[in-house]
Formats: structure tokens, sequence, C-alpha cells
């Protein structure tokens, strides 16, 4: 009984979303409202007991080795409340911003040489003569794409004469590879839409086999 | 069943380098022909009795990541066979421990000292003389104009949509600085800016950033807090909520700066259909298709950083962005110099010298080391 109801449930909501296609309505009003509210509860649940309680106060509670470490970050969470004490106290929750948007540089500058720069570079510096003329075609449209693309990238000069055809061959390769993404990701969709058509044809319906 | 300690099947058992700790690296050699699967055992010092520590891969090497850093241990392995089983041993106890250096990455510590020191070398020159560093004006910033103007003109709102990322993410600490312009300009024009976000650090730093701008623009008063608010966590729920506040506040003028996810095309195309000029912005180059297709100017990846380092005219945001580009210009060098140098290294191969080709691929093993 309990699944039927789900099934409804579900179905119901997703006819909701989907009348969003005609426009904006009541009925895709209250699917939105209901999801927004609902999800800003779950997160609200999610972090009070996957965070808070399971990773701050049980370990303290349980008096675990380490677990003195957890001030600091805690020190950190309170600071981060000073933004409702009044102005003249308010700043002092920056130090709070400043430590976490540190470490996401310093995090983000290593990920990025290790899992981009490098990488590219070593995908890039291919021979011209390898004796096979196809891989040779193949690694000079990767050169030139790689190259004329850092060269649209490149700020410092305006973009004018031989810059800017340099450029417009990079933009030409961007466009072509953010094409490819888009036919790709386009095919992803259709996959999702099959599958809630399947739900709701399938399982509510039972018009068609559901998965 | 009989066992053999025979001669030449031996375990070596060390501290696996280059890590955080907690592994011992198992090597086993002259594995037994015949062997159907080599069992682990491992005796922590104190103790009596060997416990097991899972089986070796046929290729005879393993980590054992279940011991404690400190801990001392001996380790012993069993080669079985169909009808008979070998047995090996360390004879010296063995601890792991972390290690304050990953040396296989020392190419990304090279690049990291390089480039970082361009950036900051700039940086300085950015403090010393911010107007004699130039950077190209990019066309969505005129087009940043344009749009508040012709929404302020229909008595449309604007809309300011930060992405989904937290504060740390580059992307969103760039909209941070192209909010501050758009807030300046609808304050200027006497026009309102809602600001849906989904973290709520971003949303109090949104807030702080509009409330500047507003007062820099002599409009204090304009600024209205409840205009910047949080939406929620969930990633659908976030892009169901703005898809509804673009349909009921129809704003003129909508901007999309920051890192998005798979609802990048929901909100583009939701903002497309009410008719608002949109200029988007990300760093996440698989979202940027979406914003292209659907969205009037674009801020492709990078160009993120460099409008706002135009925008702000801030010495750290300059410097940043030529430093960077100082450090494009060598890698282009370096990829020039490396195809040649390869392009002549394979010739010269085919032409009976290998040695040639045995230093390029040298070097490129040493450019893919930073891959760890």
């Amino acid at each position: 009984m309990l699944e039927i109801l789900s099934v409804w449930i579900a179905g119901g909501l997703t006819l909701c979303i989907f009348s969003f296609l005609y426009g904006d309505n009541p009925v895709y009003k209250f699917a939105e409202h209901l999801y927004v509210g609902f999800s800003a509860a779950y997160w609200l649940i999610y972090v009070w007991h996957f965070t808070i309680k399971q990773m701050v106060i049980n370990p303290i509670a349980a008096r675990d080795p380490g677990a003195w470490m957890l001030i600091i970050p805690l020190f950190f969470g309170f600071l981060m409340l000073s933004r409702w004490l009044p102005e003249k106290y308010s700043w002092i929750s920056r130090w709070s911003i400043a430590f976490t948007v540190g470490i996401g540089a310093g995090l983000v500058t290593i990920g990025q040489i290790q899992g981009l720069l490098l990488p590219q570079l070593r995908a890039t510096i291919l021979p011209l003569a390898t004796g096979k003329w196809t891989t040779n075609i193949n690694n000079f449209i990767i050169i030139i794409g790689t190259t004329t693309t850092l060269t649209y990238f490149y700020f410092s000069r305006k973009d004018t004469g031989i810059m800017s055809r340099f450029s417009r061959i990079g933009i030409a390769f961007i466009m072509i590879a953010l094409g490819a993404a888009f036919g790709y990701t386009v095919m992803a969709r259709v996959s999702l839409l099959i599958g809630r058509m399947v739900f709701i044809l399938g399982n509510w319906f039972h018009i068609v086999k559901p998965l | 069943m009989i066992f053999f300690l025979i001669i030449g099947f031996s375990i070596v058992a060390n501290d696996t380098p280059n890590d955080a700790g907690g592994s011992i690296l198992i090597t086993t050699y002259n594995i037994p022909e015949g062997t159907q699967k080599i069992e682990l055992y491992r005796l922590a010092k104190g103790d009596t009795i060997y416990e097991e520590a899972g089986l070796i891969p046929p290729r005879g090497e393993c980590e054992d990541v279940s011991v404690v850093d400190g801990v001392e241990y001996l380790y012993r392995v069993r080669a079985i066979t169909e009808d008979t089983f070998y047995v090996a041993e360390t004879k010296e106890f063995i601890s792991s421990s972390p290690q304050w250096f990953n040396r296989t990455r020392i190419t990304v510590l090279l690049f990291f000292i390089l480039f970082g020191g361009v950036v900051l070398v700039y940086i300085e020159l950015a403090k010393k003389n911010p107007k004699g560093l130039f950077i190209r004006k990019l066309p969505a910033l005129d087009a940043i104009d344009e749009a508040v103007g012709r929404s302020t003109e229909m008595g449309k709102p604007v809309l300011f949509v930060p992405g989904l990322e937290g504060i740390t993410d580059a992307g969103t600490l760039a909209s941070i600085t192209i909010l501050e312009k758009v807030g300046k300009r609808v304050a200027e024009y006497g026009s309102r800016v809602i600001h849906p976000n989904f973290d709520p650090i971003v949303m109090t730093t949104a807030q702080e950033t509009l409330k500047t701008a507003f007062s820099e623009a002599g409009r204090p008063d304009a600024f209205n807090k409840d205009d910047v608010f949080y939406l929620t966590y969930e990633q659908f729920g976030f892009a169901a909520g703005v898809d509804g506040i673009m349909l009921r506040e129809k704003p003129g003028a909508i901007f999309l700066q920051g890192y998005f996810y798979a609802e990048s095309l929901i909100l583009a195309e939701t903002g497309y259909s009410i008719g608002a000029i949109q200029i988007a912005g990300t760093n996440a180059t698989t979202q940027l298709p979406f914003f292209v297709a659907a969205c009037d100017y674009v801020l492709l990846g990078e160009e993120m950083f460099a409008a706002s380092a135009y925008i702000s005219r801030e010495p750290r945001l300059l410097g940043s962005i030529k430093g960077s580009d100082l450090a494009k210009l060598a890698i282009l060098c370096l990829i020039g110099a490396g195809v040649i140098f390869g392009t002549f290294a394979v010739i010269a191969n085919n032409a009976g010298n290998p040695s040639y080709l045995g230093i390029f691929n040298r070097v490129l093993d040493f450019i893919a080391r930073g891959n760890g």
C-alpha cells in the first residue's frame, strides 16, 4: 500500500514539474515550493546528523583521542555566527571565510597543476614525424588545437593582428569541443527523460514494462 | 600436507614510500611454480600469534594498508600450490610512517614554484603601478552596462545567480567581483538585484559585497538585504526555485556567474524563454556548451577571472592574470621546443641514433611524473 502511495506521489509530482513545459502554473508552483522546502529541510537534518553530531559532538562526548583538535573547526564555525552581531563585531566572521578560501585556493592550485596542466603538456609534446601520416596529422591537430586555444586565453595583448588569427583558430577548436560536449550531454538528458517516462508509463500506469 | 622453506622464495617488507603513512609495501620474490594463492600473515611486536592480513596478488606485490603507524611488524607469506605450501618470512621488524615529501610529485612542486613565483612578482609590480599592467577588455563586460540599463528601462529587476559552489571555488570568487560591478550599476540606475543562493557563506559574502557596491554608488538606502537570500542546498531544488523566480519576477537581465553543474541548461533555457539578456560565466568547462547555446554573452573559463581583474583593478588579481599569461607563454615555448626536439629525435632514431629519443622520452617521463 505504502509503495503504491509513494509511486502515486512521485508520479504526480513528476507531472507537476513537467507542467512547466506549458508555463508557470499553480501546480508547478506547488511542486517547486514543496521541493525547495523539503530539500532545505533535508540538508538541515543532513548537516546536523552527519556533520555536527557525528563529526563534532559524538567524538567530543566519547572523548576520542585527538578530539581536542575539533576545537579549531568549532571555533571557526562559531566565528561565522558573528555575522548576526552588530556591525562592530561582524567582521570577525571573515576569519573563517579567509581560512576556508585559503585552504581551497591551495588545494585547487596543486590539483590544477597535477590534474590538468601537466597531463595536457605531456599529451601535447608530440613528434610530427612518426612514420605514419595519420598519426602525424593527429599530432598536428592536437598541437595546433592546444597552442591556439592557449593563445585565445592570453589577455595581455589586444586581440588584433597575428594574435587575433591564432585566437580565431583557437575559438574554432573550443567551439568544436563544446559542440561535442553538448551533443554528448543532450544524449544523457534524453536518457534521463526516458527514465522518467518509463517510471510514469511503467511503474505508475502499467502501460509499458517497468525497469 | 608438508610445507617447505625453499631457498629463493622470499619476502621483503618496506614502509611504502611517498605516502601519508598507514601502509607497508610487501614484495615476494621467486614465487614457486604452480602457486594458486599467496596468503599474507602479520605479527605485531609483543604479540605471539600471526594474524591474517589478506592475499597477495599473483604479481607478488601488495600494500598492507591495515597497519598502524609506529607499530612494528613481522610478515610471513604462504604460497599454496595444489599439494603443498611454501613459507617465507621477514627477519626484521618494520613499521609504517608518513613522509613529509612525495618525491613522485617533484614536477608539480617545480611548476608551482615557477608559476607561483611569476605571479608573486607581477602582484608586486601591480601594487606599484596598477595602471601599467594591460589586460584586454572582454566584450561581455560592455554587455553588463547594456543589460542592466535595458533591464532598468523595462522596469524589471536583475537576477544574479552565483553558481552552486562554495566560497572556496575560484569561479565563485570571480563571480563576487562581477557582482560588485553589477551591484554598482544597479544602484546607479535605481534598479533592483535579486540574488538567490545555494551556499549560506556565499550568501553572506554577496550581501556584504552588494551593500558595499550600493554604498559606493551613493545609494546605501536602496540596498535591500532580503533580495539576497538562501534557497536550498539541493541542486535541482535550487534550479526549480531559480526557475520559479525567473518566471514570476521576469528579470530583464540574468547573470549566471560561478560554478554550475547539470542545472546550467535548465536555468539558461528558462532565462531565454522569458526574453532576458543573459550573461553567463563559468569555470565549469562541462557546462560551457549550454551557456554558449542559450546565453547572449559568455565568459569562458579563465575569461571570468580576467574580467574580475579588469573590473576591480585589484593588484592581486591583475598580477595573477599577468603571471598566468607569462606562464602560458612559457608553456607555449615548452611545447614548441618539445615538438621540434621530439620530431628531430624520431628522425634521428630512424637514422640509427636512438640517444635523442631516449632523452626525449626521459623529459616526457619527468613531466608525466607530476601525475603521481
